[in-house]
């Protein structure tokens, strides 16, 4: 009996909360279930005329989507390995300096409170091309000898290292602040038992630093992957609103686009682009934590 | 092999800037470890023994002084060129590996002719295995064993290199009472069965006496005194050494030698021939009380412990210094009357030490021929 009562009051404790994120979580999330597959729905009205795989059809049709879908997938497949490995690196380095570190603690963290258009202004000021100046990186461009390349408004891959690097700029701080602090738990007795047997420092970083700190990079890895397939922000502080004219569109990017841009009023096919980019960070995820149980070490 | 430390000295930088005092956690150690020995480091807590064994391993590097390991001069040297076995406090095992892997991982750092082939790795590895009777365990990971176990591979994975000098840092503090007296059996077994000058770290006495060959007391980074666990306690050099050494501990009075006789609280307790005269502090082991109804000196008695073989009379006595009560420890056959308020006793003399009241120092007096 006693148990009941406590099982009563744990649900009373967890009503709140269940219902704040019934309205605004799981509600929410059913109906853009449901709009994907009702074809022809007016937001007006409120009518359709049929249920079916339309919508779905639709999207995957539309060049603008499917230029979207490359886009992330290139932005994902470049930005997560790159700035996880250049995260350790830089974080193995913060570990090993003594004098200074806090100071470059801080200069690694500051973008990480950077509000991100600011900083997209910023990019725009280094790369873009206009008729008064060619931008700092052209500058570099032009000590090497190559000529001066529009970034902001030229060919697809510059925009393309444009926003790569904008992105793996932009999620390095929290990378390296998880990392530097998963380096120094790491019980220094196992570096000084690896050190009275010889072990090269290669080694030791291999088979001792990198299975300590395997959990928090599995997470950061599956943080990123999925705020990867999320990017539009960045994409839009560097290229403007219009990214479908710019080629620079990305998923969540189509899915604003369709419900709210100049070729608005479509909630059924943002409501289909968007279970389909869902589909696609699930799967993700499912293959990440099956590669994780034989490489991280709880 | 032999180790010979002479004159090591290691100061720390004081964390307080400001009074820039040096922290001396290794004073002026001269002391020769001789080969195939299991020696002791023994004193209370930040007396510099955990700092000793560091600068033996080459962890850390000596502020003076010199260490030799046979006649080589290893002060320099870094601690994966010295041949040294090590095991932590927190055996530092790798989680994430198993315990062969584990055993193996100094075996595989080896480069180049020093590098072991696949079958004799494996074959030197299930020999240390065995050494610490842990073979059936190979594939299990650290966390998937008990506190000994994961000790038993700690020094398995420190002697799988044949190192010249095993070294153990509080081998038993993680362990329970139980398992603390059997693993310390052990460690004696294995250290018998190699034959490796061994060196270890504790803060127990009763553990160093126990299986040590020749036990190291300090304090404060001194070294006070080396010898044979028995002869240190049978004849500590001065009041902290007599202090440190035996459980229940040693008892300590306030007292006066005059003519040749030792007088605690007015009554005359023992003849101590060639003593000088003076104040003094009198260490009376638990041991040196024998119940005799004409003994010279008297205590009030709080009551008794019993112990099983033996019973512990518990008493106060004015005189008494530095220790909260009285402990006799006397055969349970003799046991005084629980009504009785006062017990006395006639001392053993060969175990009353006598100290000098400012230095602390042991003052010599002739025993009789026991």
């Amino acid at each position: 009996m006693a148990n009941k009562a406590n099982n009563l009051k744990g649900w009373l404790y967890l009503l709140p909360a269940i219902l704040f994120l019934g309205f605004f979580m799981v509600y929410p999330l059913v109906d853009v279930f449901i709009y994907s597959f009702e074809e022809g729905y007016n937001s007006a009205s409120q009518t359709f005329f049929g249920v079916g795989l339309y919508n779905y059809s639709y999207v995957l049709h539309d060049p603008y989507f499917l230029q979207a879908l490359k886009n992330t997938f290139i932005l994902v497949v470049i930005t997560v390995p790159l700035s996880t490995v250049i995260a350790l690196l830089i974080s193995v380095g913060l570990n090993s300096i003594t004098p200074l570190k806090k100071l470059y603690q801080t200069v690694y963290f500051l973008p990480y409170v950077t509000n991100t258009l600011a900083v997209g202004l910023v990019f725009m000021i280094l790369f873009k091309k206009t008729a008064y100046t060619d931008g700092l990186a052209n500058l570099i461009l032009a000590w090497f000898g190559k000529g001066p390349v529009d970034f902001i408004d030229g060919p697809y891959w510059a925009k393309m290292f444009v926003l790569c690097f904008y992105t793996i700029w932009a999620v390095m701080p929290f990378k390296v602040l998880i990392l530097t602090s998963a380096l120094a738990s790491v019980n220094q007795d196992y570096y000084n038992a690896a050190k009275v047997d010889g072990t090269s420092p290669f080694r030791v970083f291999r088979k001792i630093t990198l299975p300590m700190i395997s959990p928090m990079i599995f997470y950061l890895v599956i943080t990123g992957f999925i705020g990867a397939f999320k990017a539009y922000s960045d994409a839009v502080a560097l290229f403007g609103t219009n990214l479908n004219a710019a080629e620079m569109n990305t998923i969540v990017g189509y899915v604003y686009d369709m419900l709210y841009g100049d070729s608005g009023g479509y909630p059924s096919y943002a409501s289909a682009a968007a279970i389909l980019l869902f589909a696609v960070v699930f799967t993700i995820t499912l293959i990440n934590l099956s590669i994780s149980k034989k490489n991280v070490h709880y | 092999m032999k180790v010979v430390l002479q004159n090591l000295t290691k100061k720390f930088p004081s964390r307080n800037k400001k009074s820039g005092d040096e922290v001396i956690a290794v004073n002026n150690f001269n002391f020769e470890i001789p080969d195939g020995k299991l020696i002791g480091l023994l004193g209370p807590s930040g007396c510099g023994k955990s700092t000793a064994l560091n600068l033996i391993s080459g962890l850390i590097e000596p502020t003076s002084g010199k260490i030799f390991f046979g006649d080589d001069d290893v002060t320099h040297l870094p601690p994966e060129n010295r041949g040294v076995g090590l095991v932590f406090q927190s055996y530092a095992l790798y989680p994430h590996l198993t315990v062969k892997q584990n055993i193996m991982f100094p075996l595989q750092n080896l480069k180049g002719s020093e590098r072991p082939s696949r079958e004799e790795m494996e074959r030197r590895v299930l020999e240390a295995a065995r050494l610490v009777q842990i073979e059936a365990l190979m594939d299990r990971k650290p966390g998937e064993m008990s506190g000994g176990q994961q000790q038993r591979v700690a020094i398995a994975r420190a002697v799988v290199k044949m190192p010249k000098v095993l070294l153990l840092d509080e081998p038993l503090s993680n362990l329970d009472a139980r398992l603390r007296l059997q693993t310390r059996e052990e460690i004696r077994r294995i250290q018998r069965d190699t034959g490796i000058t061994t060196v270890f770290v504790t803060h127990d006495q009763e553990e160093a006496m126990s299986i040590s060959d020749m036990i190291v007391v300090m304090k404060d980074g001194v070294v006070q005194q080396i010898g044979r666990p028995q002869d240190v306690y049978d004849s500590p050099v001065n009041l902290f050494v007599s202090k440190f050494l035996g459980t229940p501990p040693i008892n300590v009075f306030e007292g006066k030698v005059g003519g040749g006789r030792l007088h605690i609280g007015g009554e005359a307790v023992l003849d101590v021939p060639g003593a000088p005269d003076g104040s003094v502090f009198v260490g009376i082991r638990p041991e040196g009380f024998v119940l005799d109804e004409n003994g010279p000196f008297t205590c009030q008695l709080t009551g008794v412990e019993v112990m099983g073989r033996d019973i512990s009379v518990v008493c106060r006595h004015a005189a008494n210094a530095q220790t909260a009560a009285i402990r006799a420890i006397i055969s349970a056959e003799n046991r005084p009357k629980d009504s009785a308020k006062d017990v006395r006793f006639a001392l053993k003399p060969y175990k009353v030490f006598l100290f000098g009241r400012d230095s602390e120092e042991r003052i010599e007096f002739q025993t009789p021929k026991r």
